[in-house]
């Protein structure tokens, strides 16, 4: 990818990071060499973040060092850190929203004691960075009106302006078009041939295989492995992520039934992102319908509508022909519409409560769960049983406080809860977002067998390959608004990436 | 400094942090002892035989706790759904004025019947005082500790009103004071001769129902899920406002269970002086049991085991009475660490 000098300019020896009785990094060491791209790809729980949290100085290890250019890096002092020319950049971005841009990157760089920042200064040196790496960016622009992949290149620009010679890069991609992604991956170039170290933490493999010039493997807090990218491949990567071989998803054909869930222009307010704007779809039994689409442009306010949490302000909802009335989650889940939702700790689950209580959330109420208005603990607690043996859970114990389990387990139980009672109408939203490989795996064959039993599947995932995978049909979200479908195969990436970005067919406005 | 969360607090580290609050809060109020010119073992020494040196001062306790375990109880399953009832004092005094308004000869009624009547209609009134704010707060997102805090003032002024006013007693030889309760409307006393009243038994009841309210009810479980995460509660189809509106009613009622219990069972009339903050207490009594209805008791007795004792020991030692209110407030502070650290380590660096 690019000449490498040989000096290592990072290196861990022997991390080792416990929580109670949980290691979370256990005795990780490694080297990160001058002008090369190290990915660190790992599931969710692996121990990733653990690591850089101890690199950037937010954890302290319990055992080992951090070398920064051949200088001992003091542990828990992210100031130093940055001093040593360390940058990172965050998956949930960490800027002022109400500010320039020139603001938010000379933010912190200069002394408080200084009356005025020097404009002028700050505004050449960041001119020339961003024509140097590709990272075009308005610098009087205020954050709040940038898009996502903007943001993401103010704080690459923001840790270059620090003079970092180190670039931590976590889950980049996962706000961005394929389009974007693309430019992201110039840039690292870029900036690797201008002698900078990068690492870049991701759970996709492909990006992984892209970008990286050596991967690390981690596997529940150790180093399962480490491979020249040149010399492997995505199976034998996948197969050390998870420890054993990860068979892709088959689809078999299914015949197409009735429309189950009909929204005939439908319009909401604005929810995390832009609103719906006369939106039209059908959710037919025995398909699957993706919905690609950046983040924000309008698919947080569609789950939400479909899950009931938020009203239509125009347009008519029907399920199985019939309109529905009063519309709320008790009302969607009355007329069989299961629900996974995008924010499994925030939404999903009550972190606080035991397994059991969030197994029976939806159905407390049901004569099953309760009598005369007193819970049926000893029911309750069966039924956790079952989901957590039907949908191989690992928990303690079905009182254990639902928080204590790793994402995986906890869509598995999401999806016991939302599946057990067989609904016709299944909403999925990013249902694999942060899973590792083999939780992915399972999610996508319990969304296929509930598609081959019937169910009307609506996908909405950022990850298009998951997307172009599973479905039988795909819409793309932009600014509130949907593409016509496409069957499975009819679009190409490429074609779908314009549509995401907003451009393309007059869609189905007409 | 940074906290990191524990996975899970061993059962020993459970009970000896209570322990060690208990250390720390003698060890502080014994510098106040020490400026007070007294001596901290002595002082102690005086407060416990003050609170339960003798059966007059167990007594006493007990009817002291009495109020305070009812506020207890309304702080603790408001608390617990996050409904931030600051106004169990306000509810307390509605649920006087109720007692009196009733109680007074109103209804012709033997007490078998009339003392229940007074009940579900204290507790309803009392509910409906905190339903307001609720019904500000999921309506228009009013925020409710500033309602609830402010509705105390006003009930209290209203009491005023009412007392220099329509309730006044024409006996009363001018104290703004209500007429006493009628025989039919009071509380008996559990042993003749003494304090001690079956409002302390009432207490005790309410506390075990309102525990199996919250372990073993639908309602109970509808009220921990909104208090831990309203948005999943909301999207599991629970109906989040509907139980805001109950937990009111139901937290409200037992504040005023309070003012019931003081009026029918002790004083016998409505007067300014009904509570000493009894109802402010409350939060201190429900914190100190982290919520738990059963707790309540043993924390209600405590703390006013305090305030009797420390009463007793200032009469003796001359080391003034408010060092009890110290006291509490610094229990309630070192408890709240100790549940801290119980859930956290402590990184320093």
């Amino acid at each position: 990818m690019s000449p490498t000098a040989s000096e290592p300019v990072l290196s861990l020896s022997g991390i080792t990071k416990r929580f109670g009785p949980l290691v979370a990094n256990d005795a990780i060491s490694f080297e990160l060499k001058r002008g090369e791209v190290i990915a660190l790809l790992g599931e969710n729980g692996a121990g990733k973040t653990t690591l850089m949290n101890i690199l950037f100085g937010h954890y302290v290890a319990d055992e080992g060092t951090v070398e920064a250019f051949g200088k001992p890096l003091p542990p828990g002092d992210p100031r130093a850190a940055l001093d040593a020319g360390i940058g990172m950049v965050h998956q949930h971005f960490t800027l002022a929203d109400n500010m320039t841009v020139l603001e938010n990157i000379a933010l912190g760089t200069q002394s408080l004691w200084r009356p005025r920042l020097d404009r002028a200064a700050a505004r050449n040196r960041i001119g020339q960075l961003s024509t140097d790496f590709g990272l075009a960016v308005d610098p009087t622009a205020t954050v709040s009106t940038l898009s996502v992949g903007e943001r993401q290149r103010v704080e690459i620009l923001k840790a270059l302006y620090r003079e970092a010679r180190i670039l931590i890069l976590d889950e980049p991609t996962a706000v961005l078009t394929p389009a974007e992604t693309d430019a992201l991956f110039r840039t690292l170039k870029l900036l690797v041939a201008k002698g900078l170290s990068i690492i870049f933490i991701s759970h996709k493999l492909h990006e992984v295989m892209a970008v990286s010039d050596r991967v690390l493997v981690l596997r529940s807090g150790r180093l399962a492995g480490e491979r020249e990218t040149k010399a492997t491949d995505r199976k034998a990567l996948a197969a050390l992520m998870v420890g054993q071989e990860v068979k892709p998803a088959e689809v078999s054909p299914v015949q197409v039934g009735a429309p189950l869930l009909v929204l005939d222009r439908v319009s909401t307010a604005r929810h995390n992102g832009a609103g719906l704007d006369e939106v039209s779809l059908t959710l037919s039994a025995g398909e699957i319908t993706g919905l690609a689409g950046v983040s924000g442009n309008g698919q947080a306010a569609l789950a939400a509508l479909i899950a009931g949490t938020r009203r239509p302000t125009g347009g008519c909802i029907s399920i199985a022909g019939q309109p529905v009335g009063d519309w709320s989650p008790q009302a969607a889940l009355g007329h069989g519409v299961a629900r996974i939702p995008e924010d499994r700790h925030a939404v999903g689950t009550i972190g606080d409560m035991s397994v059991t209580e969030n197994v029976i959330a939806e159905r407390y109420g049901s004569p099953r769960f309760s009598r005369m208005g007193f819970l049926d603990w000893k029911a309750a607690r069966s039924f956790a049983e079952e989901i957590i043996a039907d949908y191989d859970v690992k928990c303690p114990s079905p009182e254990a406080r639902i928080r204590l389990l790793s994402g995986g387990n906890m869509q598995k139980l999401i999806l016991g809860r939302a599946l057990d009672p067989e609904p016709a109408v299944i909403l999925a939203s990013q249902p694999t977002r942060g899973l590792d490989v083999g939780a992915v795996a399972y999610v996508h064959r319990m969304l296929l067998a509930a598609r081959e039993r019937g169910a009307a599947v609506l996908l909405i995932s950022e990850d298009l390959e998951e997307i172009l995978a599973l479905s039988d049909r795909i819409v793309v979200m932009s600014k509130g608004r949907l593409s016509s479908p496409s069957a499975r195969g009819e679009r190409s990436i490429r074609e779908l990436g314009e549509l995401m970005a907003g451009h393309g067919e007059e869609g189905q406005a007409a | 400094m940074r906290l990191e969360p524990k996975p899970a607090p061993s059962l020993a580290l459970t009970l000896l942090f209570p322990i060690a609050a208990i250390v720390a809060t003698l060890l502080i109020t014994s510098l106040l002892v020490l400026a007070a010119g007294a001596s901290p073992l002595s002082v102690f020494y005086l407060v416990a035989k003050g609170a339960a040196g003798s059966q007059f001062a167990l007594l006493e306790t007990l009817t002291r706790a009495t109020p305070l375990i009812f506020t207890g109880l309304a702080v603790a399953v408001a608390f617990r759904a996050k409904l931030w009832n600051i106004g169990a004092e306000a509810q307390l005094y509605v649920g006087g004025i109720v007692t009196v308004v009733l109680g007074t000869g109103a209804l012709p009624l033997p007490s078998i019947i009339l003392i229940p009547v007074i009940m579900l209609a204290v507790m309803l009134a009392g509910g409906l005082l905190l339903l307001g704010p609720a019904i500000l707060k999921t309506r228009f997102g009013v925020d409710e500790v500033v309602t609830t805090l402010l509705l105390n003032f006003i009930v209290l002024l209203f009491v005023s009103m009412l007392l220099e006013g329509v309730l006044k007693d024409p006996m009363g030889l001018g104290w703004p004071q209500s007429q006493k309760v009628i025989a039919e409307a009071q509380l008996p006393r559990i042993i003749q001769g003494k304090r001690l009243h079956y409002g302390f038994v009432i207490a005790i009841v309410s506390a075990i129902v309102v525990w199996v309210i919250m372990k073993k009810t639908v309602l109970g479980y509808e009220m921990r899920a909104v208090g831990h995460n309203p948005e999943g509660a909301r999207f599991v189809g629970i109906p989040v406002n509907r139980v805001l509106m109950k937990t009111a009613l139901l937290s409200g009622g037992l504040a005023a269970l309070a003012g019931f219990s003081e009026v029918s069972g002790l004083k016998g009339n409505l007067t300014l002086d009904l509570s000493p903050g009894y109802g402010y207490s409350g939060i201190v009594v429900a914190m100190l049991a982290m919520l738990n209805p059963l707790g309540v008791i043993a924390s209600a007795i405590f703390v006013a085991g305090i305030f009797v004792g420390a009463d007793a020991m200032s009469r003796v030692a001359k080391v003034p009475s408010y060092i009890a209110d110290v006291m509490v407030a610094t229990s309630l502070l070192t408890m709240v660490v100790a549940i801290l650290l119980t859930r956290f380590r402590v990184r320093w660096r």
